[in-house]
């Protein structure tokens, strides 16, 4: 295969991941949209290894590593449960992050493409940028993943002078930067590329560390936004168009990402892609700040749940986190099928925010079976509540506090918010009366037409079930 | 109360109620149970729950005691809870540091306040309830009373009326739904709008205070505008009295309505004030032979002109029903939720849950209820201090943040002036500076941010989970970069350390696999999931 038709076929593989993520705008087309980024896939691939750039020694290796990889990545898409998909997606972005850092690495040390002047500087200044952002993405995403799956505490570590701390660390790297681009000889050069590799390690730690549990959301999708500016700078390094306009698409959805749930939690996007998370905003609430809710919470029995949502014409339920820790979905499921059975109109209210990744509650029912037409955004929803005659909140807090609205002293202020309380009644489901992840007050609980129904989620909700169809 | 040193378990009293053809009662069975959890003990008088349905035995069987008369119960009890003001036989059984927990209505009933203060009694009116504070409105008995009547209202209505409420159409041919017209749109109001929409009607009403056209909306029914500008929200949710010309509009718009309506609800009140008189003789005149005409404020002297309170009256052929007591005609329902909301009182007087009440005068809410304390009469109450004042403050920080928040709304001239600048010059520097091979990658870079930009934009938000798993399946493009390290064609060259280039490219090629083939499996497996 020429060099010619090996760039006509990554134009076909560049248009067809194109393809893939437009045919994500819908369920029904989604399915042909990764059909679509599979035989891309196959398809740069296939051009690469039959191209002017790989020889046929080479292809020995390369079945190898596929088969390998191959079978590692099938085995781990077929067992991972889908409450664990953050977790997974995380521990992908640390792969990609880590290739990129060997990719770059494998680029410095070959010296069989000569270059000169600036074309030497610009491609060397790519290794170091491009060997950066894989690092970052390495350790800040294995980070992700140990917070996900509860290796690591939730709670934000916060070292003193933080910020100071990853200035110093970004002046150094610029030095080191500096004597890379002098060094006359690989093995001089290889000491600040090493240098500056620990330290982006350390910034990508450092950086997820001080991030708390309830932004994952977040983390986990800019995360996603720089494994796909690594791609696109080894792209840059191997003068490769195809990478860089895959790394391009993913940087770019990552950070569209990034900048919704930054909407759905009212925060300034800047500071969260830059990783610091501002000096106010990201830092945890301090408690007591808000007014203290008045009233009291009024505690209900699952066989008045059951009756409730019997009686009720219109449910809507708003599953958060909590559904997914107490493997919940499918109860939510059968209850929602019993109720629809009755001639009960059931829908479900996502906040963007709501689990851990974007999307995640979606996930999270479409595997229960629930259909994708019943399961609402908070924009299209959020105005029907008025309308539902319950409104039943699983393991959700901080999603469906007033006080974000109404309240200009509480740290969750603008916010926007799933406003449940304006439904007949609401029935909040949790383990104690605890606060969220912002640890503020929710007044939703005091509200007069709120029910607090105590216990796991799963618990309760069979409870719920059983009542219902007895 | 406060003034014995070991608190010993109060004792609630709950008499027969004596008032002519009261049916309610102020306790039912299930309430006594959890007043028992409380701590206190519970007497009811026999044939109290009759006109309820609730017998002697159920409230045996609920803990409590039962006694014979009335004044051993008064006699006995600490906390007497009642439903009707107290008559003057009842008054008279009050002793000494009781506490009375009743309708009362103060501003109507004065003589009744002064010999309830000269019995050295603590009463609690429950329709004196601050009832713009939210966490008082569980203890609302007003607000579920009228909801009662509300209902009731209606169904009086249905059985006075000739027709179906909905349209049908039958074999014997088409049947029009009724119309209902309501007047006022408060509790009972709104529950009356939702009943008779609920049996099909089409239901109009009407209200001063505009801001309840929503509610009114929301409950199936239309909202019919006064043509007049004036506000009449009286303060606290309650109406107030309207100027001369809004009443004639007013009086017009209604003239209209009857001409049209099958059936009227009226509901309006004014505190303090005789019921203002909306529909005329003329009106009645002018409905249809056998309309119906409810009138919710027959007590205060009706909203109708030929109303008679306390009857159902036909005149000009149109049924008027003026029944005064129509929560008690649903006698089980609102003794249900009026225990209720007296239960909820008591957990409010009594935090301990130690069976003593407490009448703490600094809670807003307490204080607002109390009109007679230890015999003095504390009625009015001041108004509350805090719950109005600040709110206003306060919605005016959050707006002024909503809208200074700048990520929702499109960037404004200056900022995107900056961003233009800051994009032109690092552009120049690299016009000026790189080399042409670099510049073909960059726009390509460029070109392909954009497209990424608007696709994504594009993914619906449920499939955002999908979106990053495959979008992490396609970055292991990465792999090509693996691929042309592995073995090319000019190895060797330049002294190029093929050996150690190789494990570093087959570990990065092993590493993007599993990404490729996982990432695009795991999408697989989860869009095969969403489904219809």
């Amino acid at each position: 295969m020429s060099q010619s038709l090996a760039t006509v076929a990554y134009l076909g593989a560049a248009i067809l991941f194109i393809l893939s993520l437009g045919g994500l705008s819908n369920p029904e087309t989604s399915r042909r949209g990764n059909l679509f980024g599979m035989v891309g896939m196959a398809l740069a691939v296939l051009a690469t290894v039959f191209g002017p750039r790989v020889s046929p020694a080479g292809v020995a290796w390369i079945v190898g590593a596929l088969v390998i990889g191959g079978g590692i990545g099938l085995y781990a898409a077929k067992v991972v449960k889908m409450t664990q998909m953050p977790e997974l997606v995380a521990l992908m972005h640390s792969l990609v992050g880590l290739a990129a850092c060997l990719v770059g690495f494998a680029s410095y040390v070959d010296t069989s493409i000569p270059l000169q002047g600036a074309e030497k500087i610009i491609h060397e200044v790519e290794i170091y940028v491009g060997i950066l952002i894989g690092a970052v993405t390495f350790s800040g995403s294995l980070i992700a993943f140990g917070k996900l799956n509860g290796k690591i505490g939730g709670k934000p570590l916060l070292l003193p002078g933080r910020h100071w701390l990853n200035l110093a660390a970004l002046l150094i790297v610029i030095w080191f930067g500096r004597e890379f681009l002098r060094a006359e000889t690989v093995e001089q050069g290889m000491v600040p590329l090493m240098v500056m590799t620990v330290i982006a390690l350390l910034f990508g730690i450092h950086m997820v560390m001080a991030i708390g549990g309830a932004d994952m959301p977040v983390v986990v999708s800019m995360l996603n936004s720089y494994s796909g500016w690594a791609a696109a700078a080894t792209g840059f390094m191997l003068s490769n168009d195809l990478l860089i306009v895959t790394g391009a698409l993913v940087g770019s959805s990552g950070a569209i990402l990034s900048y919704i749930m930054c909407n759905a939690m009212n925060r300034n996007f800047i500071s969260v892609i830059a990783g610091g998370f501002g000096s106010g905003a990201g830092t945890p609430a301090k408690k007591g700040e808000a007014a203290e809710p008045q009233g009291e919470a009024v505690p209900v029995s699952s066989a008045e749940t059951a009756e409730l949502l019997r009686d009720a014409k219109s449910v809507i339920i708003v599953p958060g986190y909590g559904m997914a820790v107490a493997q919940a979905q499918h109860t939510v499921y059968e209850i929602t099928k019993t109720l629809r059975e009755k001639g009960v109109d059931v829908r479900f209210a996502i906040h963007p925010v709501a689990g851990r990744m974007p999307g995640h509650m979606n996930v999270l029912l479409a595997e229960a079976k629930v259909p994708y037409d019943i399961v609402m955004e908070m924009d299209e929803i959020n105005e029907d509540f008025p309308d539902a005659d319950v409104a039943m909140v699983i393991g959700a807090n901080d999603i469906v506090n007033p006080s974000a609205l109404d309240d200009p002293s509480s740290p969750i202020a603008g916010m926007p918010v799933l406003e449940v309380w304006k439904a007949k009644t609401s029935i909040v489901m949790k383990r104690s009366m605890a606060s969220g992840y912002a640890g503020v007050d929710n007044p939703l609980f005091y509200k007069e037409n709120n029910r607090m129904l105590f216990g796991d989620a799963k618990k309760m909700l069979d409870e719920v079930l059983t009542a219902l169809k007895s | 109360m406060q003034t014995s040193p070991v608190p010993q378990p109060q004792r609630i009293g709950v008499p027969r109620e004596t008032f002519p053809g009261e049916k309610r009662v102020a306790t039912v069975p299930d309430v006594v149970e959890k007043l028992i959890k409380l701590g206190f003990t519970v007497t009811v008088e026999s044939g109290a729950g009759d006109g309820a349905n609730f017998s002697d035995d159920a409230y045996r069987a609920a803990g409590a005691e039962i006694v014979g008369d009335a004044a051993a119960l008064w006699a006995a009890s600490d906390i007497v809870f009642k439903v009707r003001p107290p008559s003057s036989d009842e008054v008279a059984l009050v002793r000494e540091g009781t506490t009375l927990i009743d309708f009362i209505w103060p501003a109507q009933n004065p003589e009744l306040m002064q010999q309830l203060a000269a019995r050295k009694a603590t009463v609690l009116a429950i329709d004196c309830l601050p009832r713009t504070l939210s966490r008082a409105q569980k203890m609302d008995a007003l607000t579920s009373t009228a909801g009662v009547s509300g209902y009731r209202a209606v169904i009086e209505a249905a059985n006075a009326f000739g027709r179906f409420f909905n349209g049908q159409i039958t074999a014997a041919g088409k049947v029009p739904p009724a119309k209902v017209f309501i007047a006022g749109a408060g509790v009972a109001g709104l529950a009356a709008i939702g009943t008779a929409a609920n049996l099909g009607a089409i239901v109009r009403a009407n209200d001063t205070r505009a801001e309840v056209a929503d509610q009114v909306k929301s409950l199936g029914g239309e909202f019919v505008k006064v043509d007049y500008e004036e506000e009449g929200s009286g303060g606290g949710g309650y109406a107030k009295v309207m100027s001369e010309g809004f009443q004639a509009a007013q009086r017009k718009m209604y003239a209209e309505q009857a001409k049209d309506a099958d059936i009227i609800i009226t509901t309006a009140l004014i505190p303090g004030k005789p019921a203002p008189k909306l529909i005329t003789a003329e009106m009645v005149q002018s409905m249809k032979p056998g309309s119906v005409i409810v009138d919710m404020a027959a007590e205060q002297g009706g909203n109708c002109e030929l109303t008679v309170p306390g009857q159902a009256v036909v005149r000009h052929g149109v049924t008027i029903v003026g029944y005064t007591d129509l929560a008690s005609r649903l006698a089980k329902q609102s003794s249900t939720l009026y225990a209720t909301n007296l239960l909820r009182l008591t957990e409010e007087l009594c935090k301990a849950k130690d069976g003593v009440a407490v009448v703490n005068m600094e809670d807003d809410a307490i204080r607002g209820l109390t009109v007679v304390k230890e015999g003095s009469i504390t009625w009015p109450a001041p108004p509350l201090k805090q719950a109005l004042a600040p709110v206003p403050k306060a919605a005016a920080p959050v707006a002024e943040k909503k809208s200074s928040h700048g990520t929702g709304a499109p960037m404004s001239a200056k900022t995107l002036t900056i961003v233009f600048a800051v994009l032109a010059v690092l552009f120049w520097a690299i016009g000026a500076y790189a080399p042409v091979a670099f510049l073909g990658h960059f726009t390509v870079f460029v070109l392909a941010c954009f497209i990424g930009y608007m696709v994504v934009w594009n993914v619906t938000p449920a499939l955002h989970t999908p979106l990053m798993s495959v979008t992490n399946a396609i970055s292991s493009i990465i792999a090509i970069g693996a691929l042309v390290q592995i073995a090319p064609p000019d190895a060797g060259i330049n002294g190029r350390p093929d050996g150690l280039i190789l494990w570093l490219a087959f570990a990065a090629l092993v590493l993007t696999a599993i990404n490729m083939f996982g990432g695009f499996a795991v999408t697989r497996r989860m869009l095969a999931m969403f489904r219809k």
